[in-house]
């Protein structure tokens, strides 16, 4: 009887679009890959174009770039959010303001923020480096300098979602019981106990979260490096979606495809691992 | 008293941090958007001579035959439509999903978490498209953007069903209900806070989507507003002030949901954040 109530019917419209639109073209993509392909016929080359992805230079350094880029902006995300986190948790006045203006960036157009910051970051006249010259500092080419260009941008991916981490933060360190606090007020325990022996360790599923979220957001950030640089200067902040969509311009389906594929791989390949062992070491409240 | 001295020294380090770090970029945006072309180029903080703002706007407005007036358009009717299909679509999924419990049940979880993770496979989504007719137009990337934000709004959705109790479905079911009279009638209605949520979260998720509209709604009649911005990059090098007009009016729509739906939209992300 249940089964005639909840009837899978009520599954259809959701199925039907998420199938079309999404499955099927994931597992296409798999045979695409092995093609040269202009949209309505094809030719099957088998590897090829996962071979060139492995040999040539200016794709290969994709794979590095989206690496490092994922690394950085998590890492600095999980930091400064957990900072942030419990420096509004402590009970200041402007608690309520400095929430809302670290959380706003969240909400505003990535390509808006993009070309913000790249007019700011502009080596002689940008306001960054006005301002760092008034305090004594030659401010480098944040974003025409090979070797820093993609932590620049990183910084300003950061910028822009470390709002996001902090907000689940607060809602992980407002979630721990006061006992814990309680019992090291007892034993004589300061701030800084207090931090690392309960803040940091019963946040754990915070911490996770914006691990995991932040590090799936960056292998497939596209968007702010696109508005940024392009992947420039040269191939410097090329990673694997704006490879993609560069070989999608050129009319290489195919490759572009293949594109997709190793961005599957590599991404079910680092947060399946990563979220079993993070969740594994999770500690119960 | 040196706890309290203590404290409004932090209170005020924060405060001087969160102007140099959130308020100046905005600010930045917004006197380049009051000035003139010369002035603008300096890209500095110094104040506009003479206050251009309305002149600005109007002009970007103008711009090429009206193409931010159609870009608010199609941006507007892609995110209402995209919204009003989400709602519907993943509540009815949500609630047959979390209600059921059979064999084939932790496979369309499986099925939907995968969503959440795995990047879409953008050419053959254009071949599909392109099959179904549907490739370079507003309807196409409406479903694109349903079925890529359908893993998300199904998962907030079934999180809310669980706590709503089965003898609320039992009852109407011993009054002679059948599945859809009860999800319309009942159910969907109970729904109400989550529903709130999720269309604020996707509305500025839609609104400020970039990607989508890039591969699956090329052509200067489809733009969306922010294709515009970004095409705008290479039209107004030289010309900054109407760049920076076009990025603040682009960013009114989500600052006013921001205001007024603040508590919803940080709930909601994090509500998602925490049971993904």
């Amino acid at each position: 009887m249940f089964r005639r109530i909840y009837s899978y019917k009520f599954l259809l419209p959701a199925a039907i679009v998420y199938i079309v639109i999404f499955i099927v073209p994931t597992l296409m993509s798999f045979f695409f890959s092995l093609t040269r392909w202009n949209l309505s016929t094809y030719e099957f080359i088998g590897l090829k174009n996962f071979q060139m992805f492995f040999s040539e230079p200016s794709l290969l350094i994709g794979f590095k770039n989206t690496a490092i880029y994922a690394v950085v902006t998590s890492g600095l995300k999980v930091v400064l959010g957990l900072l942030l986190g419990v420096f509004l948790t402590l009970g200041l006045r402007l608690t309520g303001y400095l929430r809302s203006v670290v959380f706003f960036p969240t909400l505003v157009s990535t390509i808006a923020v993009g070309i913000t910051f790249t007019v700011m970051m502009h080596p002689t006249e940008g306001i960054i480096n006005m301002g760092l010259q008034m305090l004594g500092i030659d401010g480098p080419d944040w974003l025409g300098d090979r070797k820093l260009a993609l932590l620049s941008v990183a910084f300003v991916d950061v910028w822009k979602g470390v709002g996001f981490a902090t907000v689940i933060y607060i809602a992980g360190i407002l979630s721990i019981p006061q006992e814990y606090y309680e019992a090291l007020q007892i034993d004589g325990g300061n701030s800084w106990n207090k931090f690392w022996s309960i803040i940091v360790p019963l946040s754990r599923p915070a911490t996770n979260s914006v691990i995991i979220l932040s590090f799936i957001g960056g292998l497939r950030s596209f968007d702010l490096i696109w508005a940024m640089t392009k992947g420039g200067p040269g191939f410097a902040t090329d990673v694997i979606a704006s490879i993609i969509y560069k070989q999608y311009q050129g009319g290489f389906y195919g490759l572009a495809t293949a594109g997709n594929v190793i961005l599957f791989i590599f991404v079910t390949l680092l947060v399946y691992p990563l979220s079993r062992y993070l969740t594994k070491n999770e500690v119960d409240l | 008293m040196s706890k309290r001295v203590q404290r409004f020294a932090m209170e005020f380090i924060a405060l001087i941090a969160s102007i140099v770090i959130f308020w100046i970029p905005l600010y930045f945006v917004i006197i380049t958007a009051m000035k003139s072309p010369r002035e603008a180029s300096l890209m500095d903080l110094a104040l506009p001579q003479v206050n251009l703002l309305w002149e600005n706007i109007k002009e970007v407005f103008v711009y090429r035959d009206y193409m931010l007036v159609r870009a608010f358009y199609n941006s507007t009717v892609l995110t209402l439509a995209s919204i009003a299909l989400l709602v519907i679509v993943s509540a009815m999924a949500a609630f047959v999903m979390q209600r059921r419990t059979d064999r084939f049940t932790p496979w369309l979880s499986l099925l939907v978490l995968m969503g959440l993770i795995i990047p879409p496979a953008i050419v053959p989504t254009i071949w599909v498209l392109d099959g179904l007719q549907l490739f370079k137009t507003l309807p196409g990337l409406i479903l694109v953007e349903v079925a890529l934000g359908f893993p998300f709004c199904a998962m907030l959705y079934r999180g809310f069903v669980a706590s709503i109790p089965k003898e609320i479905d039992e009852a109407a079911i011993m009054d002679g209900y059948s599945g859809f009279k009860l999800f319309f009638k009942i159910i969907m209605p109970l729904l109400q806070p989550v529903t709130a949520t999720v269309i604020v979260v996707q509305a500025v998720t839609i609104f400020n989507d970039f990607t989508n509209p890039l591969y699956f709604l090329p052509g200067v009649k489809n733009v969306t507003v922010q294709l515009t911005l970004y095409n705008f990059t290479s039209q107004f090098v030289s010309q900054y002030n109407l760049l920076f007009s076009n990025i603040l009016l682009i960013t009114i729509p989500p600052l006013i949901l921001f205001i007024f739906f603040n508590k919803r939209i940080v709930a909601g992300m994090t509500a998602g954040a925490v049971k993904g």
